[in-house]
Protein backbone atom coordinates (compact mmCIF):
# COMPACT_ATOMS: atom_id res chain seq x y z
CA UNK A 1 0.00 0.00 0.00
CA UNK A 2 2.56 2.57 1.06
CA UNK A 3 5.31 2.74 -1.56
CA UNK A 4 8.78 1.88 -0.25
CA UNK A 5 11.45 4.47 -1.14
CA UNK A 6 13.06 2.30 -3.83
CA UNK A 7 9.73 1.91 -5.54
CA UNK A 8 9.14 5.60 -5.39
CA UNK A 9 12.43 6.46 -7.11
CA UNK A 10 11.76 3.87 -9.76
CA UNK A 11 8.36 5.50 -10.19
CA UNK A 12 9.99 8.92 -10.62
CA UNK A 13 12.40 7.47 -13.20
CA UNK A 14 9.56 5.77 -15.01
CA UNK A 15 7.56 8.97 -15.09
CA UNK A 16 10.49 11.18 -16.11
CA UNK A 17 12.13 9.36 -18.99
CA UNK A 18 9.50 10.18 -21.60
CA UNK A 19 9.44 13.95 -21.05
CA UNK A 20 13.26 13.92 -20.74
CA UNK A 21 13.53 12.12 -24.07
CA UNK A 22 11.13 14.58 -25.68
CA UNK A 23 13.14 17.52 -24.36
CA UNK A 24 16.36 16.00 -25.71
CA UNK A 25 14.69 15.48 -29.08
CA UNK A 26 13.61 19.12 -29.18
CA UNK A 27 17.16 20.26 -28.43
CA UNK A 28 18.52 18.04 -31.20
CA UNK A 29 15.98 19.41 -33.70
CA UNK A 30 16.80 22.95 -32.62
CA UNK A 31 20.50 22.22 -33.10
CA UNK A 32 19.94 20.65 -36.52
CA UNK A 33 17.86 23.60 -37.70
CA UNK A 34 20.70 25.99 -36.86
CA UNK A 35 23.66 23.92 -38.18
CA UNK A 36 21.97 23.11 -41.51
CA UNK A 37 21.44 26.82 -42.05
CA UNK A 38 17.71 26.21 -42.58
CA UNK A 39 17.09 29.40 -40.64
CA UNK A 40 19.47 32.36 -40.51
CA UNK A 41 21.62 32.38 -37.37
CA UNK A 42 20.54 35.89 -36.39
CA UNK A 43 16.90 34.70 -36.29
CA UNK A 44 17.44 31.50 -34.31
CA UNK A 45 20.69 31.13 -32.39
CA UNK A 46 22.07 27.66 -31.86
CA UNK A 47 21.49 25.94 -28.49
CA UNK A 48 25.23 26.04 -27.85
CA UNK A 49 25.42 29.77 -28.39
CA UNK A 50 22.39 30.33 -26.18
CA UNK A 51 23.84 28.28 -23.33
CA UNK A 52 27.21 30.00 -23.67
CA UNK A 53 25.41 33.29 -23.24
CA UNK A 54 23.49 31.94 -20.25
CA UNK A 55 26.80 31.15 -18.58
CA UNK A 56 28.61 34.35 -19.64
CA UNK A 57 25.85 36.74 -18.68
CA UNK A 58 24.79 34.79 -15.64
CA UNK A 59 25.15 37.55 -13.08
CA UNK A 60 23.25 40.00 -15.30
CA UNK A 61 20.44 37.47 -15.83
CA UNK A 62 20.42 36.42 -12.19
CA UNK A 63 19.63 39.95 -10.98
CA UNK A 64 16.71 40.26 -13.38
CA UNK A 65 15.51 36.74 -12.62
CA UNK A 66 15.35 37.59 -8.96
CA UNK A 67 13.23 40.71 -9.71
CA UNK A 68 10.72 38.74 -11.77
CA UNK A 69 10.61 35.88 -9.27
CA UNK A 70 10.00 38.30 -6.43
CA UNK A 71 7.12 39.97 -8.29
CA UNK A 72 5.69 36.58 -9.22
CA UNK A 73 5.77 35.16 -5.72
CA UNK A 74 4.37 38.32 -4.16
CA UNK A 75 1.55 38.41 -6.73
CA UNK A 76 0.89 34.69 -6.31
CA UNK A 77 0.72 34.87 -2.51
CA UNK A 78 -1.62 37.87 -2.58
CA UNK A 79 -3.82 36.19 -5.19
CA UNK A 80 -3.80 32.97 -3.15
CA UNK A 81 -4.87 34.63 0.10
CA UNK A 82 -7.45 36.94 -1.49
CA UNK A 83 -8.70 34.16 -3.76
CA UNK A 84 -9.31 31.72 -0.90
CA UNK A 85 -11.02 34.41 1.22
CA UNK A 86 -13.19 35.41 -1.72
CA UNK A 87 -14.11 31.77 -2.42
CA UNK A 88 -15.06 31.16 1.22
CA UNK A 89 -17.24 34.29 1.22
CA UNK A 90 -18.89 33.20 -2.01
CA UNK A 91 -19.61 29.68 -0.79
CA UNK A 92 -21.11 30.86 2.48
CA UNK A 93 -23.16 33.74 1.10
CA UNK A 94 -25.47 33.54 -1.89
CA UNK A 95 -25.59 37.35 -2.00
CA UNK A 96 -21.82 37.70 -2.18
CA UNK A 97 -21.66 34.93 -4.78
CA UNK A 98 -24.22 36.50 -7.09
CA UNK A 99 -22.71 39.97 -6.60
CA UNK A 100 -19.10 38.97 -7.08
CA UNK A 101 -19.36 36.49 -9.94
CA UNK A 102 -20.02 38.99 -12.77
CA UNK A 103 -17.24 41.29 -11.56
CA UNK A 104 -14.89 38.34 -11.22
CA UNK A 105 -15.70 37.19 -14.72
CA UNK A 106 -15.23 40.70 -16.06
CA UNK A 107 -11.83 40.95 -14.37
CA UNK A 108 -10.90 37.62 -15.88
CA UNK A 109 -11.91 38.24 -19.51
CA UNK A 110 -10.44 41.74 -19.73
CA UNK A 111 -7.00 41.42 -21.41
CA UNK A 112 -4.41 42.08 -18.71
CA UNK A 113 -1.93 43.42 -21.26
CA UNK A 114 -4.45 46.12 -22.13
CA UNK A 115 -4.94 47.32 -18.56
CA UNK A 116 -1.31 47.00 -17.51
CA UNK A 117 -0.35 50.44 -18.90
CA UNK A 118 -2.96 51.95 -16.64
CA UNK A 119 -1.24 50.54 -13.57
CA UNK A 120 2.05 51.98 -14.80
CA UNK A 121 0.42 55.39 -15.16
CA UNK A 122 -1.00 55.10 -11.66
CA UNK A 123 1.86 53.45 -9.82
CA UNK A 124 5.00 54.20 -11.83
CA UNK A 125 7.86 51.95 -12.91
CA UNK A 126 8.37 50.11 -9.62
CA UNK A 127 7.39 46.54 -8.81
CA UNK A 128 3.80 47.40 -7.81
CA UNK A 129 2.15 47.38 -11.27
CA UNK A 130 3.82 44.03 -12.08
CA UNK A 131 2.58 42.51 -8.85
CA UNK A 132 -0.94 43.77 -9.59
CA UNK A 133 -0.96 42.21 -13.05
CA UNK A 134 0.35 38.95 -11.55
CA UNK A 135 -2.43 39.06 -8.94
CA UNK A 136 -5.04 39.67 -11.62
CA UNK A 137 -3.78 36.73 -13.64
CA UNK A 138 -3.55 34.32 -10.70
CA UNK A 139 -6.67 35.30 -8.77
CA UNK A 140 -9.35 33.70 -10.94
CA UNK A 141 -8.12 30.07 -10.96
CA UNK A 142 -7.66 30.21 -7.18
CA UNK A 143 -11.22 31.41 -6.60
CA UNK A 144 -12.80 28.98 -9.03
CA UNK A 145 -10.89 25.95 -7.76
CA UNK A 146 -11.52 26.79 -4.10
CA UNK A 147 -15.24 27.33 -4.70
CA UNK A 148 -15.39 23.99 -6.53
CA UNK A 149 -13.47 22.32 -3.71
CA UNK A 150 -15.61 23.75 -0.93
CA UNK A 151 -18.75 22.71 -2.78
CA UNK A 152 -17.44 19.22 -3.47
CA UNK A 153 -18.05 18.12 0.13
CA UNK A 154 -20.67 15.41 0.53
CA UNK A 155 -24.05 16.70 1.67
CA UNK A 156 -24.21 13.61 3.88
CA UNK A 157 -20.94 14.58 5.52
CA UNK A 158 -22.34 18.04 6.22
CA UNK A 159 -25.56 16.54 7.58
CA UNK A 160 -23.50 14.33 9.86
CA UNK A 161 -21.56 17.38 11.00
CA UNK A 162 -24.87 19.05 11.84
CA UNK A 163 -25.85 16.12 14.08
CA UNK A 164 -22.44 16.33 15.75
CA UNK A 165 -23.14 19.90 16.77
CA UNK A 166 -19.70 21.34 16.04
CA UNK A 167 -20.99 24.56 14.53
CA UNK A 168 -19.96 26.17 11.24
CA UNK A 169 -16.38 27.06 12.25
CA UNK A 170 -15.42 23.53 13.30
CA UNK A 171 -17.22 22.13 10.27
CA UNK A 172 -15.16 24.41 8.05
CA UNK A 173 -11.83 23.73 9.73
CA UNK A 174 -12.18 19.97 10.15
CA UNK A 175 -14.27 19.00 7.13
CA UNK A 176 -14.85 21.56 4.39
CA UNK A 177 -11.45 23.19 4.05
CA UNK A 178 -9.37 19.98 4.12
CA UNK A 179 -11.77 18.43 1.61
CA UNK A 180 -11.24 21.42 -0.68
CA UNK A 181 -7.42 21.21 -0.58
CA UNK A 182 -6.91 18.94 -3.62
CA UNK A 183 -8.95 21.34 -5.75
CA UNK A 184 -7.22 24.33 -4.19
CA UNK A 185 -3.80 22.93 -5.04
CA UNK A 186 -4.83 22.27 -8.63
CA UNK A 187 -5.87 25.93 -8.84
CA UNK A 188 -2.67 27.15 -7.17
CA UNK A 189 -0.54 25.27 -9.69
CA UNK A 190 -2.32 26.94 -12.58
CA UNK A 191 -2.18 30.26 -10.75
CA UNK A 192 1.57 30.23 -10.17
CA UNK A 193 2.34 29.76 -13.86
CA UNK A 194 -0.07 32.57 -14.71
CA UNK A 195 1.55 34.79 -12.09
CA UNK A 196 4.88 34.43 -13.94
CA UNK A 197 3.17 35.54 -17.15
CA UNK A 198 1.55 38.42 -15.29
CA UNK A 199 4.86 39.68 -13.89
CA UNK A 200 6.52 39.50 -17.32
CA UNK A 201 3.58 41.26 -18.99
CA UNK A 202 3.83 43.97 -16.35
CA UNK A 203 7.53 44.35 -17.14
CA UNK A 204 6.84 44.59 -20.88
CA UNK A 205 4.64 47.57 -20.35
CA UNK A 206 7.02 49.72 -18.42
CA UNK A 207 10.08 48.66 -16.51
CA UNK A 208 13.85 48.91 -16.30
CA UNK A 209 14.47 45.55 -14.68
CA UNK A 210 13.19 41.97 -14.72
CA UNK A 211 13.19 39.26 -17.37
CA UNK A 212 10.43 40.99 -19.35
CA UNK A 213 12.72 44.00 -19.60
CA UNK A 214 15.64 41.75 -20.62
CA UNK A 215 13.58 40.25 -23.45
CA UNK A 216 12.33 43.64 -24.59
CA UNK A 217 15.88 45.03 -24.64
CA UNK A 218 17.22 41.98 -26.48
CA UNK A 219 14.41 42.33 -28.99
CA UNK A 220 15.23 45.96 -29.61
CA UNK A 221 18.93 45.11 -30.16
CA UNK A 222 18.13 42.09 -32.36
CA UNK A 223 20.06 40.12 -29.72
CA UNK A 224 18.31 36.77 -30.31
CA UNK A 225 20.65 34.67 -28.12
CA UNK A 226 19.77 36.91 -25.17
CA UNK A 227 16.08 36.74 -26.10
CA UNK A 228 16.19 32.95 -26.12
CA UNK A 229 18.15 32.90 -22.88
CA UNK A 230 15.51 35.13 -21.28
CA UNK A 231 12.72 32.84 -22.47
CA UNK A 232 14.49 29.79 -21.10
CA UNK A 233 15.02 31.41 -17.69
CA UNK A 234 11.36 32.48 -17.50
CA UNK A 235 10.25 28.92 -18.28
CA UNK A 236 12.61 27.50 -15.68
CA UNK A 237 11.27 29.91 -13.03
CA UNK A 238 7.69 28.87 -13.87
CA UNK A 239 8.51 25.17 -13.83
CA UNK A 240 10.41 25.38 -10.53
CA UNK A 241 7.58 27.25 -8.83
CA UNK A 242 5.12 24.68 -10.17
CA UNK A 243 7.24 21.79 -8.89
CA UNK A 244 7.56 23.49 -5.52
CA UNK A 245 3.77 23.54 -5.21
CA UNK A 246 3.58 19.94 -6.38
CA UNK A 247 6.00 18.98 -3.64
CA UNK A 248 4.04 20.97 -1.06
CA UNK A 249 0.91 19.15 -2.18
CA UNK A 250 2.54 15.76 -1.77
CA UNK A 251 3.77 16.67 1.69
CA UNK A 252 0.50 18.21 2.85
CA UNK A 253 -1.92 15.79 1.21
CA UNK A 254 -0.22 12.39 1.29
CA UNK A 255 -3.67 10.75 1.33
CA UNK A 256 -4.48 12.41 -1.97
CA UNK A 257 -1.18 12.14 -3.82
CA UNK A 258 -0.59 8.54 -2.78
CA UNK A 259 -3.82 7.55 -4.45
CA UNK A 260 -3.11 9.71 -7.47
CA UNK A 261 0.41 8.30 -7.64
CA UNK A 262 -1.01 4.80 -7.45
CA UNK A 263 -3.33 5.57 -10.35
CA UNK A 264 -0.43 6.91 -12.44
CA UNK A 265 1.71 3.88 -11.65
CA UNK A 266 -1.10 1.52 -12.62
CA UNK A 267 -1.52 3.38 -15.88
CA UNK A 268 2.19 3.17 -16.60
CA UNK A 269 2.30 -0.51 -15.69
CA UNK A 270 -0.59 -1.19 -18.07
CA UNK A 271 0.91 0.97 -20.80
CA UNK A 272 4.31 -0.67 -20.38
CA UNK A 273 3.15 -4.23 -20.91
CA UNK B 1 -31.37 15.20 30.81
CA UNK B 2 -34.85 15.67 32.22
CA UNK B 3 -36.25 12.29 31.16
CA UNK B 4 -36.53 9.31 33.39
CA UNK B 5 -39.54 10.78 35.18
CA UNK B 6 -41.98 8.87 33.01
CA UNK B 7 -41.10 6.04 30.68
CA UNK B 8 -41.96 8.07 27.55
CA UNK B 9 -41.22 6.94 24.02
CA UNK B 10 -37.69 7.38 22.72
CA UNK B 11 -39.14 8.55 19.44
CA UNK B 12 -42.71 9.77 18.92
CA UNK B 13 -43.81 10.68 15.41
CA UNK B 14 -47.24 12.23 15.62
CA UNK B 15 -49.39 12.64 12.51
CA UNK B 16 -46.50 13.88 10.41
CA UNK B 17 -46.71 14.90 6.75
CA UNK B 18 -43.85 16.10 4.56
CA UNK B 19 -44.33 17.97 1.30
CA UNK B 20 -41.46 19.00 -0.96
CA UNK B 21 -41.99 22.12 -3.01
CA UNK B 22 -40.15 22.15 -6.29
CA UNK B 23 -40.48 24.73 -9.09
CA UNK B 24 -43.59 23.28 -10.65
CA UNK B 25 -44.80 20.31 -8.68
CA UNK B 26 -45.43 19.58 -5.03
CA UNK B 27 -44.42 16.12 -3.85
CA UNK B 28 -45.93 14.59 -0.77
CA UNK B 29 -43.28 12.26 0.56
CA UNK B 30 -44.96 11.32 3.83
CA UNK B 31 -48.66 11.42 4.60
CA UNK B 32 -49.91 11.50 8.19
CA UNK B 33 -47.52 8.96 9.65
CA UNK B 34 -47.58 8.23 13.35
CA UNK B 35 -45.12 5.97 15.10
CA UNK B 36 -43.93 5.37 18.66
CA UNK B 37 -40.64 3.73 19.46
CA UNK B 38 -39.99 2.57 23.02
CA UNK B 39 -36.59 3.14 24.67
CA UNK B 40 -34.20 0.34 23.79
CA UNK B 41 -36.42 -0.93 21.00
CA UNK B 42 -35.09 -1.95 17.58
CA UNK B 43 -37.45 -0.91 14.80
CA UNK B 44 -36.90 -1.71 11.13
CA UNK B 45 -38.53 0.33 8.39
CA UNK B 46 -39.10 -1.21 4.97
CA UNK B 47 -40.89 0.15 1.93
CA UNK B 48 -40.54 0.68 -1.81
CA UNK B 49 -37.71 2.87 -3.15
CA UNK B 50 -38.45 6.58 -2.98
CA UNK B 51 -41.39 6.17 -0.60
CA UNK B 52 -39.96 8.44 2.07
CA UNK B 53 -37.88 6.26 4.39
CA UNK B 54 -34.83 8.51 4.37
CA UNK B 55 -37.12 11.49 4.83
CA UNK B 56 -38.51 9.85 7.95
CA UNK B 57 -35.07 9.44 9.53
CA UNK B 58 -34.18 13.02 8.64
CA UNK B 59 -37.30 14.15 10.48
CA UNK B 60 -36.27 12.28 13.60
CA UNK B 61 -32.74 13.74 13.49
CA UNK B 62 -34.08 17.24 12.89
CA UNK B 63 -32.24 17.62 9.60
CA UNK B 64 -35.68 18.20 8.09
CA UNK B 65 -38.82 19.81 9.51
CA UNK B 66 -42.26 18.28 8.93
CA UNK B 67 -44.85 20.24 6.94
CA UNK B 68 -47.38 19.29 9.60
CA UNK B 69 -47.46 17.17 12.74
CA UNK B 70 -44.68 16.87 15.27
CA UNK B 71 -41.71 14.69 16.11
CA UNK B 72 -40.56 14.18 19.67
CA UNK B 73 -37.17 12.69 20.45
CA UNK B 74 -36.33 11.64 24.01
CA UNK B 75 -39.16 13.73 25.39
CA UNK B 76 -38.18 16.90 23.56
CA UNK B 77 -39.83 18.21 20.41
CA UNK B 78 -37.50 18.21 17.38
CA UNK B 79 -37.03 21.73 16.00
CA UNK B 80 -33.54 21.62 14.48
CA UNK B 81 -30.61 19.24 14.01
CA UNK B 82 -30.34 17.10 17.13
CA UNK B 83 -27.05 16.22 18.71
CA UNK B 84 -28.27 13.39 20.90
CA UNK B 85 -28.46 10.84 18.09
CA UNK B 86 -26.04 8.81 16.01
CA UNK B 87 -26.52 8.58 12.25
CA UNK B 88 -25.21 6.00 9.77
CA UNK B 89 -25.79 6.44 6.04
CA UNK B 90 -25.54 3.95 3.19
CA UNK B 91 -22.26 5.50 2.15
CA UNK B 92 -19.79 5.53 5.02
CA UNK B 93 -19.05 9.25 4.43
CA UNK B 94 -15.57 9.10 5.95
CA UNK B 95 -12.97 11.83 5.73
CA UNK B 96 -10.39 10.33 3.39
CA UNK B 97 -7.43 12.11 4.98
CA UNK B 98 -8.16 10.68 8.43
CA UNK B 99 -7.31 7.21 9.69
CA UNK B 100 -10.12 4.93 10.85
CA UNK B 101 -9.55 5.90 14.47
CA UNK B 102 -9.39 9.61 13.77
CA UNK B 103 -12.56 9.36 11.70
CA UNK B 104 -14.28 7.87 14.73
CA UNK B 105 -12.84 10.62 16.92
CA UNK B 106 -14.25 13.31 14.63
CA UNK B 107 -17.47 12.87 16.60
CA UNK B 108 -15.64 13.77 19.83
CA UNK B 109 -13.75 16.71 18.32
CA UNK B 110 -16.92 18.24 16.91
CA UNK B 111 -18.59 17.91 20.29
CA UNK B 112 -15.61 19.04 22.32
CA UNK B 113 -15.60 15.81 24.35
CA UNK B 114 -12.61 15.17 26.59
CA UNK B 115 -10.01 13.47 24.43
CA UNK B 116 -8.93 10.92 27.02
CA UNK B 117 -12.50 9.77 27.54
CA UNK B 118 -13.17 9.75 23.78
CA UNK B 119 -9.99 7.84 23.04
CA UNK B 120 -10.90 5.13 25.54
CA UNK B 121 -14.40 4.88 24.16
CA UNK B 122 -13.09 4.71 20.59
CA UNK B 123 -10.75 1.86 21.46
CA UNK B 124 -13.64 0.03 23.12
CA UNK B 125 -15.79 0.38 19.98
CA UNK B 126 -12.90 -0.59 17.69
CA UNK B 127 -12.53 -3.74 19.74
CA UNK B 128 -16.28 -4.40 19.77
CA UNK B 129 -16.70 -4.05 16.01
CA UNK B 130 -13.61 -6.05 15.08
CA UNK B 131 -11.65 -3.10 13.70
CA UNK B 132 -8.57 -3.87 15.79
CA UNK B 133 -5.44 -3.69 13.67
CA UNK B 134 -7.04 -1.26 11.23
CA UNK B 135 -7.04 1.81 13.49
CA UNK B 136 -4.44 3.62 11.43
CA UNK B 137 -5.63 2.61 7.97
CA UNK B 138 -6.98 5.32 5.69
CA UNK B 139 -10.51 4.84 4.34
CA UNK B 140 -9.33 3.89 0.85
CA UNK B 141 -7.30 1.09 2.37
CA UNK B 142 -10.41 -0.41 4.00
CA UNK B 143 -13.05 -2.69 2.51
CA UNK B 144 -16.66 -1.51 2.29
CA UNK B 145 -17.59 -3.52 5.37
CA UNK B 146 -14.70 -2.08 7.36
CA UNK B 147 -15.61 1.45 6.30
CA UNK B 148 -19.16 0.91 7.47
CA UNK B 149 -17.89 -0.38 10.82
CA UNK B 150 -15.94 2.86 11.19
CA UNK B 151 -19.11 4.82 10.43
CA UNK B 152 -20.97 2.77 13.05
CA UNK B 153 -18.28 3.40 15.68
CA UNK B 154 -18.38 7.11 14.90
CA UNK B 155 -22.15 7.10 15.34
CA UNK B 156 -21.85 5.34 18.71
CA UNK B 157 -18.89 7.24 20.15
CA UNK B 158 -20.93 9.71 22.20
CA UNK B 159 -23.21 6.94 23.46
CA UNK B 160 -26.37 8.28 21.80
CA UNK B 161 -29.61 6.89 23.14
CA UNK B 162 -31.04 6.77 19.62
CA UNK B 163 -29.24 5.39 16.58
CA UNK B 164 -30.58 6.11 13.09
CA UNK B 165 -29.40 3.93 10.22
CA UNK B 166 -30.33 4.55 6.59
CA UNK B 167 -29.65 1.42 4.51
CA UNK B 168 -26.27 1.07 6.23
CA UNK B 169 -25.41 -2.27 4.63
CA UNK B 170 -27.00 -1.66 1.24
CA UNK B 171 -23.68 -1.42 -0.56
CA UNK B 172 -22.13 -4.56 0.96
CA UNK B 173 -21.95 -8.07 -0.44
CA UNK B 174 -24.33 -10.65 1.03
CA UNK B 175 -21.80 -12.38 3.25
CA UNK B 176 -20.36 -9.18 4.72
CA UNK B 177 -23.88 -7.99 5.22
CA UNK B 178 -24.74 -11.06 7.31
CA UNK B 179 -21.64 -10.52 9.44
CA UNK B 180 -22.58 -6.90 9.94
CA UNK B 181 -26.11 -7.95 10.93
CA UNK B 182 -24.74 -10.28 13.59
CA UNK B 183 -22.42 -7.56 14.86
CA UNK B 184 -25.09 -4.90 14.90
CA UNK B 185 -27.36 -7.25 16.82
CA UNK B 186 -24.63 -7.78 19.41
CA UNK B 187 -23.83 -4.08 19.62
CA UNK B 188 -27.49 -3.28 20.12
CA UNK B 189 -27.78 -5.85 22.91
CA UNK B 190 -24.62 -4.58 24.58
CA UNK B 191 -25.45 -0.88 24.39
CA UNK B 192 -29.22 -0.90 24.84
CA UNK B 193 -29.53 1.87 22.27
CA UNK B 194 -32.83 2.56 20.56
CA UNK B 195 -32.37 1.83 16.84
CA UNK B 196 -34.33 2.91 13.77
CA UNK B 197 -33.09 0.97 10.77
CA UNK B 198 -34.16 1.62 7.20
CA UNK B 199 -33.41 -1.37 4.98
CA UNK B 200 -34.26 -3.05 1.70
CA UNK B 201 -33.47 -6.49 3.01
CA UNK B 202 -36.50 -8.22 4.49
CA UNK B 203 -34.36 -10.86 6.22
CA UNK B 204 -32.24 -8.14 7.80
CA UNK B 205 -35.28 -6.18 8.93
CA UNK B 206 -36.75 -9.20 10.69
CA UNK B 207 -33.54 -10.68 12.12
CA UNK B 208 -32.60 -7.44 13.85
CA UNK B 209 -35.90 -5.92 14.95
CA UNK B 210 -38.53 -6.06 17.64
CA UNK B 211 -40.93 -4.50 15.17
CA UNK B 212 -40.99 -3.99 11.42
CA UNK B 213 -42.84 -1.01 9.96
CA UNK B 214 -44.00 -1.55 6.38
CA UNK B 215 -44.59 1.63 4.43
CA UNK B 216 -46.61 2.02 1.24
CA UNK B 217 -45.55 3.61 -2.01
CA UNK B 218 -45.22 7.43 -1.97
CA UNK B 219 -46.78 9.21 -0.24
CA UNK B 220 -45.68 6.91 2.56
CA UNK B 221 -48.39 5.72 4.88
CA UNK B 222 -47.84 3.01 7.49
CA UNK B 223 -49.24 -0.09 5.85
CA UNK B 224 -48.67 -2.48 8.71
CA UNK B 225 -46.68 -2.82 11.90
CA UNK B 226 -45.37 -6.32 12.48
CA UNK B 227 -44.24 -7.54 15.87
CA UNK B 228 -41.33 -9.89 15.52
CA UNK B 229 -41.83 -12.68 17.98
CA UNK B 230 -38.36 -14.13 18.15
CA UNK B 231 -36.13 -14.63 21.19
CA UNK B 232 -34.03 -11.55 21.92
CA UNK B 233 -30.82 -13.60 21.82
CA UNK B 234 -30.62 -14.45 18.12
CA UNK B 235 -28.16 -16.80 16.58
CA UNK B 236 -28.05 -16.04 12.86
CA UNK B 237 -28.56 -19.41 11.17
CA UNK B 238 -30.80 -20.75 13.91
CA UNK B 239 -33.05 -17.70 13.57
CA UNK B 240 -33.17 -18.00 9.80
CA UNK B 241 -34.26 -21.62 10.16
CA UNK B 242 -37.20 -20.88 12.48
CA UNK B 243 -40.67 -21.29 11.01
CA UNK B 244 -41.84 -17.97 12.59
CA UNK B 245 -39.02 -16.23 10.76
CA UNK B 246 -40.08 -17.70 7.42
CA UNK B 247 -43.69 -16.80 8.08
CA UNK B 248 -42.93 -13.17 8.97
CA UNK B 249 -40.60 -12.58 6.02
CA UNK B 250 -43.12 -14.14 3.64
CA UNK B 251 -45.81 -11.87 5.01
CA UNK B 252 -43.65 -8.75 4.59
CA UNK B 253 -42.69 -9.77 1.09
CA UNK B 254 -46.35 -10.08 0.25
CA UNK B 255 -47.11 -6.65 1.73
CA UNK B 256 -44.26 -5.04 -0.23
CA UNK B 257 -45.32 -6.79 -3.41
CA UNK B 258 -48.76 -5.28 -2.97
CA UNK B 259 -47.22 -1.91 -2.11
CA UNK B 260 -45.05 -1.75 -5.20
CA UNK B 261 -47.64 -3.28 -7.49
CA UNK B 262 -45.36 -6.24 -8.32
CA UNK B 263 -42.50 -4.41 -10.03
N1 LIG C 1 -35.01 17.67 -0.76
C1 LIG C 1 -35.97 17.14 -1.53
N2 LIG C 1 -36.62 17.91 -2.42
C2 LIG C 1 -37.59 17.39 -3.20
N3 LIG C 1 -37.99 16.12 -3.16
C3 LIG C 1 -37.39 15.30 -2.30
C4 LIG C 1 -36.33 15.74 -1.44
N4 LIG C 1 -35.89 14.71 -0.69
C5 LIG C 1 -36.64 13.66 -1.08
N5 LIG C 1 -37.53 14.00 -2.03
C6 LIG C 1 -38.53 13.11 -2.63
O1 LIG C 1 -39.27 12.52 -1.60
C7 LIG C 1 -39.49 11.15 -1.89
C8 LIG C 1 -38.97 10.30 -0.75
O2 LIG C 1 -37.56 10.36 -0.72
P1 LIG C 1 -36.70 9.45 0.26
O3 LIG C 1 -37.15 9.70 1.65
O4 LIG C 1 -35.28 9.70 -0.03
O5 LIG C 1 -37.10 7.97 -0.20
P2 LIG C 1 -36.49 6.57 0.25
O6 LIG C 1 -35.40 6.82 1.23
O7 LIG C 1 -37.63 5.81 0.82
O8 LIG C 1 -35.98 5.89 -0.99
C9 LIG C 1 -38.81 10.84 -3.20
O9 LIG C 1 -39.79 10.83 -4.22
C10 LIG C 1 -37.86 11.99 -3.40
O10 LIG C 1 -37.74 12.30 -4.76
MG1 LIG D 1 -33.36 6.49 1.02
Amino acid sequence: MKPVPGDRWRGVAERSWRPAALLAACLVIWHLITVTGLVEAYLVPSPGKTFDLLVDKWSYLWGHTWVTTYETILGFVIAGVLGVLMAVAMVYSRTIESTAYPILLFAQVIPKIAVAPLFVVWLGFGFEPKVIVAVLMAFFPVVISTVTGLKSVDTEMLELAATMGGGPVKTFVKIRFPAALPHLFAGLKVAVTLAVTGAVVGEFVGSNEGLGYVILQANGNMDTPMLFAGLIVISVVGILLFLLLDLAEQLMLPWHSSRRGAAVTTLLAKGGT
Amino acid sequence: MSSGVIATSAVAIDDVSVRFQSKRAETTAIERVSLDVAPGEFVSIVGPSGCGKSTLLKLVSGLLQPSSGSVTLLGEQVRGPRHDIGFVFQRAALLEWRSARRNILLQAEMRGMSSVEAGRRADELIEMTGLSGFENALPHELSGGMQQRVALCRALLHEPRVLLMDEPFGALDALTREQMNVELHRVWRETGTTVLLVTHSIAESVYLANRVIVLTRRPAVVKEVIDVDLPSERDYSATMARPEFAAVTAHIRELLGAATGHD
